[in-house]
């Protein structure tokens, strides 16, 4: 059994890349790296972690030195960076403070791997999630807040360069929805 | 091909999409209300962010100590060889979303086919823009029909904004010899290719925003080659400007 892997109702199409994304991690010698870095959040969505959102992609441990590869989610997203910052100083706190961060751009980072529970972290917080979709397909939206699916687009744009702006019109709150890609 | 080739290229890429994103930031603050005001900014930042991609990529095959700041801020007018049609100031928001429709269906087009190139990098590269490229067309061209189907001033408008950037277009469908090369070789886009999908794409959404196709045979181009309008200095002088005054300067 794969790590995030759901035996529910619906049979787990996974992405191959996002499948072997969590071989790695099932496979890995350093399980305690990656269960450390657990701990590093998205800074614009503090509830998700990397892991969760499918940035952390591998690490590998070589006589001292952590090599942590990391995919971007959007070409320009500033996160990034404290990312990166995060990842170094939590594994600073475990005694690694010989840390390179690898970023690999292909296979490009996509909305379907974020995992269901974070999916649903993201609805709590008042992020309508992204679903599976990806490539701006029309999947049906949902206001986090009442659960209606009568909303309307404000904005392809939000307050991030993952959200776009959405209203509700049963309980006329406004709120982001992650963008799937 | 050789390095040099490629390393070339993916200037060029980067040159784009850094003069295209810095037009774009300099609507911060100045949109037409607020949520347009980070739309900008957001599709802005996936063009610096893809500028860094590129130039980082050329940095790695030029070796030693450039970086991708170097190619974005250490470099003068002559060596920037971008499409024209990115550096012309931003005008109007009609002239801006003109612009930004004109490339975004060009841009979607040519990033779909970079990525299959036979450059694994620049196949990434090309493979992260096209996700985001889907929803820049889709917001540019809903921007078209509203304006071009709107009002009479804003009709207007962007009629005079596809008028004044309509020569420029002729150059996103040139290949000079180095392009031609590497098109051959499977590793740049043969954009003449692109021509005629783009032309019906673009005649079809001018029709529908009842926009006349402007009738003109003038081509003005020159980017590729390093030679500029006289606004890429001007836009260089700004965003140059720290670099220029306290060199290695860092955050």
């Amino acid at each position: 059994m794969i790590a995030g892997v759901q035996s529910t109702d619906r049979i787990p199409v996974l992405p191959i890349e996002e499948y072997q994304r969590r071989q790695r991690r099932a496979d890995s010698t350093c399980a305690q790296l990656w269960d450390a870095l657990d701990a590093v959040k998205d800074p614009e969505i503090p509830v998700i972690s990397i892991w969760e959102l499918g940035v952390l992609q591998d690490i590998a441990l070589y006589e001292g030195l952590v090599l942590v590869t990391i995919t971007p989610t959007y070409s320009g997203c500033p996160a990034m960076e404290v990312i990166a910052e995060d990842i170094v100083s939590a594994l600073k706190q475990l005694g690694y403070s010989n840390v390179e961060i690898a970023t690999r751009l292909a296979p490009a980072w996509s909305t379907s791997w974020i995992m269901d529970e974070a999916q649903e972290a993201l609805r709590e917080y008042g992020i309508a999630p992204p679903g599976q979709g990806s490539g701006g397909d029309l999947v049906e939206v949902c206001c986090p807040q009442c659960a209606s699916s009568n909303v309307h687009s404000i904005s392809e744009f939000g307050s991030t360069a993952c959200k776009a702006l959405y209203k509700c019109d049963d309980c006329s709150e406004p709120f982001d929805r992650f963008k799937p890609i | 091909m050789s390095k040099a080739m490629i390393k070339q290229y993916a200037v060029r890429l980067g040159d784009d999409a850094l003069v295209q994103g810095h037009r774009l930031s300099q609507w911060c603050s100045k949109g037409p209300f607020l949520e347009e005001d980070l739309a900008l900014t957001n599709v802005s930042l996936d063009f610096i962010g893809r500028a860094r991609m590129f130039y980082s990529y050329a940095a790695q095959l030029e070796g030693g100590d450039v970086t991708e700041d170097w190619y974005a801020y250490q470099r003068d007018c002559r060596d920037f060889t971008n499409l024209l049609i990115h550096e012309l100031p931003t005008g109007d928001f009609a002239f801006t979303m003109a612009r930004q429709y004109l490339m975004d269906e060009f841009g979607l087009a040519f990033m779909q086919c970079l990525e299959s190139s036979s450059d694994e990098t620049l196949a990434a590269i090309a493979a992260k823009a096209v996700k985001e490229s889907r929803y820049h067309l889709r917001r540019s061209r809903e921007w078209m029909l509203r304006l071009g189907d709107g009002t009479e001033e804003s009709h207007n408008r962007l009629q005079t904004a596809v008028d004044d950037l309509w020569d420029y277009t002729a150059e996103l469908f040139e290949l000079d010899e180095l392009e031609q090369g590497l098109a051959n070789d499977g590793i740049a886009v043969d954009t003449i290719a692109l021509k005629s999908n783009w032309g019906m794409a673009v005649g079809a959404l001018l029709g529908e925003a009842a926009i006349d196709i402007p009738q003109t045979d003038r081509a003005i181009c020159g980017g590729r080659q390093g030679m500029h309008t006289e606004h890429l200095g001007h836009m260089l002088s700004d965003l140059q400007f720290m670099q220029r005054a306290y060199p290695g300067q860092e955050w």
